[in-house]
């Protein structure tokens, strides 16, 4: 294994949770709503796919499991949000902080226990292709549902109905309401999607990317992939670019620490970090290019008038 | 079998205690163009949402071809043949021209050959519209284009129309008469509400007119008078303005000159080279379409806005370039935003508090040492509200329980009642009814009277040429030449409307 293909590697495992979080919360956002819990969606989708996976030694019984923990969780926030019409910001942050407090108990019995592995794909011969092999067959199935869910969620957005409606009801939910159309039912529906992602991208943390559970493995990860969804001007191909650059940039900040530049280790660990701020900070410069792409409604509360 | 296309036969419907439609019975016969009466608040919407499906009525029944209907939601009246064109659009800013119009079809269907489709219907009728253009984009005539040709898709046998003509230009205007005259000609039933009188004269073959939900005239409009029809709506008669008496212009008071500001945000427009002078004693009206810059003037000459301002602005004799409104108002200017609740008041305070926020600087004695002056703050809202006539449920309510008129009332009276030296007001009588729209253009005239220098921007050309001594047109943020108000006609108004006096415009023509 050359020393690129090995970066290659680590770059994928760092991008794909990312990427995994925020192509469902764009669906949510463009749909008009604001949740800020992925962070808590993700690290509960985390714990349980670990807890089911080790209980009963399925990778994929996991996977499920922590799909429909990260709905469960996505569901509370609608029927917060949407039924009892409570402010968004408030529930998202109550969701995260429940998340993280859930997961923990759940995985107190759990913690630093080996887990079962997500296997990657082994391809006969096509994985044996030297550096491409490995790097565009040997992955497992959540790298390659990433990258589908990418074209799927772009396709849908820009080419079908259903997501003509979406975008609709995350313009002007007043509108859509008065052309006749459900605005809470198709709010319902993006939170479930962007639960199951944000569950999804847990599962890669817990049963690819380390094998086991730490408390607040997550570290971080839905509010950056809540800032990937900004950074990429809610368009799901920009998504893709921007989960990639954060993930480069964060595997950089490693290597660059094996490596003993003088720099401390807590100033490289925190790069990512300072180049979200950087970017939402350029980003927003560029007034234009931001407002057309906003869903106007995002973050307010719709209440049928009956 | 009956006559009737669509019957609503005693029907009440109650929010709560509040009956807004109370035994109303309204009969629309195919091909007629049937006008909907009524002030603010008398119950239009409430009835026209009922048959559009987005209400329920608490009490009676619709009928349909002569059969009891329940139209559950606004899909389900379109599929009988309802179509129904808003006050406010339901359009989506974000989404282009075809995209906004599958919304409203019932399936999917294919977007090329719907693209086709709305070129050839717009076209048809002449409407003409581009398919892939965005919304955000689009003029107001445009986006209501968009609106009927949503419509007439459908192939709507009772098209309902929300006050369509008080965005257009006269010609505008003008053309959607045509195009309504000549759908009614195919047997299309319209309903159809506004506030303009001399229009619902000329257009419409029946009238029913509401008050506080109740109906209290079936009238025939083209025998009527355009006064006839008001007393009907109001119960009294609408008294006039007062005619102004010319009198002698003092000094200069709001002076621009070359004014230019960038537009705010992808969907605003650009001010260039705006130059006005405003003289003590006399109203100066800005007339134009919405969105051509009138926002952006705003922002401009109250100072909202100072970053990317080129040009100078003078008031009462001192440079304001730089100066924000603070310090505008303390050189004796008053300025009332269009948008009454959320820009003109803040909704969840009460009256007083509101008072405060614009006076808080200029008031003797409002804030002393940093400390709110609540008493003198509420002296001055019940003032205001007494000489005003804002009518309030107790005494000192918040901004958002008054209702448009009188929100209105109190958002103009707060200022006038400082006896400012000029005041700029943005669209100061919209969606007020008849009788506050009297008290609030009255007061701008004896303000005028008394001395002051009054800048309105409005699109009401009545009421322009009601209470303007001069009138300037805006179109794409350039200002015309301003003219007496007397030298004017709708029709060169219009023509100003539509960009005649644009730099541009005249290049384009030389060429």
């Amino acid at each position: 294994m050359t020393g690129l293909e090995a970066v290659i590697l680590t770059i994928i495992t760092a991008s794909t949770p990312l990427l995994l979080a925020a192509i469902g919360e764009l669906v949510v956002e463009r749909s008009g709503v604001l949740n800020l819990g992925v962070e808590g969606m993700m690290v509960v989708g985390a714990v349980c796919g670990f807890v089911a996976a080790y209980t009963t030694g399925s990778a994929a019984l996991g996977v499920l499991a922590a799909v429909l923990a990260g709905m469960a969780m996505s569901l509370l926030f609608g029927f917060l949000t949407q039924t009892l019409a409570t402010n968004q910001v408030a529930s998202g942050l109550a969701l995260t902080l429940l998340g993280l407090g859930l997961s923990g108990l759940i995985g107190e019995s759990f913690t630093g226990l080996p887990g079962v592995t997500l296997q990657p794909f082994d391809i006969p011969v096509l994985t044996d292709i030297p550096f491409f092999g490995p790097i565009l067959f040997g992955q497992d199935v959540l790298v390659y549902t990433s990258f589908l869910l990418v074209f799927a969620v772009s396709y849908v957005m820009t080419r079908t109905r259903i997501g003509l409606v979406i975008r609709a009801v995350g313009d002007n939910h007043d509108s859509a309401h008065a052309l006749g159309y459900n605005v809470l039912a198709v709010r319902y529906g993006c939170i479930l999607f962007g639960g199951a992602c944000a569950g999804l991208a847990g599962a890669y943390l817990s049963l690819s990317y380390t094998p086991q559970w730490v408390e607040n493995m997550t570290s971080g990860r839905g509010w950056i992939a809540l800032a990937l969804v900004v950074f990429a001007t809610w368009i799901a191909r920009r998504v893709l670019v921007g989960a990639y650059l954060f993930g480069t940039v964060w595997i950089m900040g490693l290597y660059a620490q094996g490596l003993g530049i003088g720099i401390p280790s807590q100033v490289l660990s925190s790069f990512p970090y300072l180049i979200t701020i950087l970017v939402l900070v350029l980003i927003s410069r560029n007034r234009t290019l931001t407002k057309i792409n906003t869903p106007a409604c995002i973050g307010r509360t719709f209440v049928p008038d009956r | 079998m009956s006559d009737f296309l669509l019957e609503a036969v005693h029907i009440t419907k109650t929010f709560g205690e509040f009956a807004a439609n109370d035994d109303v019975t309204l009969r629309l016969k195919p091909g007629e163009i049937h006008a909907l009466l009524g002030e603010n608040g008398a119950g239009k919407s409430t009835l026209v949402k009922m048959m559009y499906g987005a209400l329920q009525p608490s009490d009676g029944e619709l009928r349909w071809r002569g059969k009891p209907v329940r139209i559950a939601n606004p899909a389900a009246a379109r599929a009988l043949g309802v179509g129904m064109v808003f006050q406010h659009f339901s359009l989506f800013e974000a989404l282009t021209v075809a995209e906004n119009v599958a919304l409203a079809l019932p399936d999917a269907t294919d977007m090329a050959a719907l693209a086709t489709r709305i070129e050839q219907v717009s076209r048809g009728y002449g409407l003409p519209l581009q398919p892939h253009a965005l919304v955000a984009d689009l003029s107001v005539g445009q986006r209501q284009r968009i609106e009927i040709v949503r419509c007439l898709l459908q192939e709507p046998s009772l098209l309902i129309m929300d006050e369509p003509t008080a965005v257009l230009t006269p010609q505008e205007a003008d053309q959607l008469f045509v195009t309504l005259r000549r759908l009614a000609a195919e047997g299309c039933a319209i309903l159809y509400i506004s506030h303009r009188l001399e229009e619902v004269k000329a257009l419409c073959q029946a009238a029913t007119v509401l008050r506080r939900g109740k109906v209290v005239a079936v009238v025939d409009p083209r025998r009527e008078t355009a006064a006839s029809l008001a007393r009907h709506m109001v119960g009294v008669d609408v008294a006039d303005v007062s005619t102004r008496m010319v009198q002698a212009l003092g000094e200069a008071i709001l002076t621009l000159d070359h004014v230019s500001l960038p537009a705010d945000g992808p969907f605003g427009t650009a001010l260039r080279d705006v130059s006005l002078e405003v003289a003590g004693g006399e109203i100066v009206a800005i007339a134009g379409v919405a969105g051509n810059g009138q926002s952006e003037l705003f922002d401009a000459v109250s100072g909202e806005r100072l970053e990317g301002v080129g040009g100078s602005i003078t008031i009462a004799g001192h440079g304001c370039a730089a100066r924000g409104i603070k310090a505008r108002r303390a050189l004796g200017a008053a300025f009332v935003p269009e948008e009454r609740l959320g820009h003109g008041a803040v909704p969840d305070f009460p009256l007083s508090h509101n008072v405060i926020l614009t006076r808080f600087a200029v008031d003797d004695g409002m804030v002393q040492r940093g400390l709110v002056n609540l008493g003198l703050a509420g002296d001055v809202a019940g003032r205001v509200a007494g000489a005003f006539d804002v009518r309030t449920a107790h005494s000192d309510p918040e901004a958002r329980s008054l209702s448009g008129g009188n929100l209105q009332k109190f958002v103009i009276g707060r200022e006038l009642d400082r006896r400012p030296r000029l005041l700029v007001v943005n669209q100061p009588t919209w969606g007020v009814d008849a009788g506050a729209a009297a008290v609030i253009r009255q007061a701008l005239i004896d303000l005028a009277r008394s001395g002051s220098a009054v800048l309105v921007i409005s699109q009401d050309l009545d009421e322009i040429f009601a209470i303007a001594d001069r009138i300037a047109v805006i179109s794409r943020g350039e200002l015309s030449d301003s003219r007496p108000t007397g030298d004017l006609d709708r029709e060169a108004i219009g023509l100003l409307m539509a960009g005649a006096h644009e730099r541009g415009a005249s290049e384009r023509a030389a060429s």
